[in-house]
């Protein structure tokens, strides 16, 4: 139905500006991964050292393990906060359900930096939180290891993520047939029952989607570390960007960009099929 | 009708999920409500409770050149990424849904990658672009990360809405003698005019709000989210709460031309694309 010329036209440009500004750069990082740097300047000399450093340097590997661990928790409480919300809203908020729904999506809008640095202000020694304590004469001295540690990062990253694990999570709830609900209540399974082998295996996909998204987007988080993490909440991303900083050492960063990139390609590729797998068809 | 009955019996029966309910919704709301209200409070922020009612902040943001500098940039940058975004979405959505090629499955998956990488790697890919090019960093260099970033968006939402297009429209056209070009600009784009503005309105806010990608192509001239970071390092002052409070403000008022536009019947999520093509 289209002709040649229409195909070409289309396809053209975006091949060519995606090939020129997303594959080459993508592709840039890579070749750096491989070259190195001589007194301070840049070395087109192919080879593996950098990836070497990584792997026995044990200070990489330790970040790199903290900030799974990070990335882990919060992808386990915004699974937390956010399944029982989906849960509520596609099975018990009856006719509120459309409004509660805009009510979720409301803070995916607020910029990021706004909600890292309102968290700044709750949790600061001086912050809101801790007025609050000493108002109600909950504590007597400040309590300061709230701000600036691995909590903080975690506490902000789920705030931020809980909405986007919400939402493949309640989309996946709402398209599970409710005659299948209710044959099973019919056929005198216990509403737990109902639960776990229900309805939990059919939203199994939207469970996924949106655990790998704060899982992985977590993994790459480099300014909520810098905003509240302070020195004990340094995750891999700050330790590319301080490579690509101050340290100088572009091929390095670029090593452990492509480990982060590799790490978040394979889960995506994962979860894609264990998706598949679980898919209700 | 049984269903809803069910549904409302099941309803009465979830104190304990309806109490975890408001306990989340109160989690999600707590820090925007407590940014908006210290941003009246005169003594600044932190203490408990706020006390001293002050529109000072706001005098003091009205003031502040910088900040509405910092604006301005960031809305020629978010014009300008709509502008190419949506163009060379709309041609990668167009090609995705008609055209044939090699690298097909390569080029879709490409075009969703700043979508689903941390933006470190696309800001720091970019930077190493930039500086292979010989591109010194300024707005220019923003520009063209946001705007490319964000084709991802744009194909998504546009892709999702060439596939409710009724084919047999275009095909009447092409069949009663219209031209190819004649057919795409009064057939298939006001066909398109909701996903458009969707998908506009969508890209516009993320490049307004946009920071890891632009953290490493900034130049001298700073864009609002960066001005805001600089001056978070720096310490915290209530003109931060009074600038977010407005953010905020404009945001949920975009948010609701975004619905009246979205819940005509449009709508798309990343993995429609993957699915669907």
């Amino acid at each position: 139905m289209y002709s040649r010329a229409y195909k070409s036209i289309v396809s053209l440009p975006p091949l060519l500006w995606v090939g020129l500004f997303l594959l080459l750069p993508y592709a840039l990082m890579f070749a750096h991964s491989f070259w190195l740097v001589r007194d301070g300047f840049l070395v087109h000399q192919w080879n593996l050292q950098n990836y070497q450093k990584l792997a026995t340097n044990p200070l990489y590997v330790e970040v790199l393990l903290r900030t799974m661990r990070i990335a882990a928790s919060v992808t386990f409480l915004s699974l937390l906060l956010g399944y029982p919300l989906a849960y509520y809203l596609s099975f018990h908020a009856g006719a509120r359900k459309e409004l509660l729904y805009q009510l979720v999506i409301v803070p995916l809008w607020v910029s990021y930096l706004v909600r890292g640095y309102a968290w700044k202000t709750i949790l600061g020694s001086d912050g809101v939180l801790n007025g609050f304590l000493q108002y109600f004469h909950l504590t007597h001295a400040p309590v300061s290891f709230l701000l600036y540690s691995p909590f903080a990062v975690v506490v902000m990253l789920t705030h931020i993520y809980t909405p986007f694990v919400f939402l493949p999570i309640y989309a996946a709830l709402e398209h599970i047939p409710r005659p299948l609900v209710e044959a099973s209540q019919d056929l005198g399974a216990s509403q737990r029952a109902t639960f776990l082998r229900v309805i939990l295996p059919l939203s199994m996909p939207g469970l996924l989607a949106g655990a790998t998204f704060a899982f992985v987007l977590s993994l790459g988080d480099f300014l909520a570390p810098l905003l509240v993490g302070g020195p004990s909440g340094t995750m891999i991303a700050n330790i590319v960007q301080s490579l690509f900083g101050a340290a100088y050492d572009w091929p390095l960063g670029a090593a452990v960009s492509v480990c982060i990139l590799l790490i978040t390609v394979t889960l995506l590729f994962l979860t894609e099929r264990l998706e598949k797998r679980w898919s209700f068809k | 009708m049984t269903s809803q009955m069910a549904l409302s019996n099941t309803r009465s029966r979830a104190p304990i999920l309806t109490t975890y309910a408001v306990f989340v919704f109160a989690f999600i709301y707590l820090p925007i409500v407590v940014l908006i209200a210290y941003s009246f409070n005169r003594d600044g922020v932190g203490g408990f409770p706020p006390r001293h009612f002050t529109m000072d902040w706001y005098r003091q943001l009205f003031a502040d050149r910088a900040i509405w500098d910092a604006m301005l940039n960031s809305l020629i940058v978010a014009t300008a990424s709509v502008v190419l975004a949506l163009t060379l979405g709309l041609l990668a959505a167009l090609a995705l849904d008609r055209a044939s090629f090699p690298g097909k499955a390569l080029f879709r998956r490409l075009v969703l990658l700043p979508l689903i990488l941390p933006g470190i790697i696309t800001g720091l890919s970019l930077l190493m672009f930039a500086v292979f090019m010989g591109l010194p960093l300024s707005l220019l260099t923003v520009f063209l990360g946001h705007g490319t970033a964000l084709i991802s968006v744009a194909t998504t939402e546009l892709f999702a809405g060439l596939q409710k297009i009724d084919r047999a429209q275009e095909e009447a056209s092409l069949d009663m003698g219209a031209t190819p070009w004649q057919t795409f600009w009064r057939i298939t784009l006001p066909n398109l005019k909701l996903s458009l503005i969707a998908a506009g309105l969508l890209i516009f806010t993320l490049s307004m709000d946009e920071i890891a990608v632009t953290f490493f192509l900034i130049g001298r001239d700073n864009t609002l989210p960066l001005e805001i970071w600089g001056r978070l390092r720096r310490g915290i002052t209530p003109e931060i709460n009074a600038i977010s409070t407005l953010i905020f403000a404009v945001s949920v008022a975009l948010i609701v031309v975004w619905y009246r536009v979205r819940t005509r019947g449009l709508g798309a999520e990343p993995q429609d694309l993957l699915e669907r093509s």
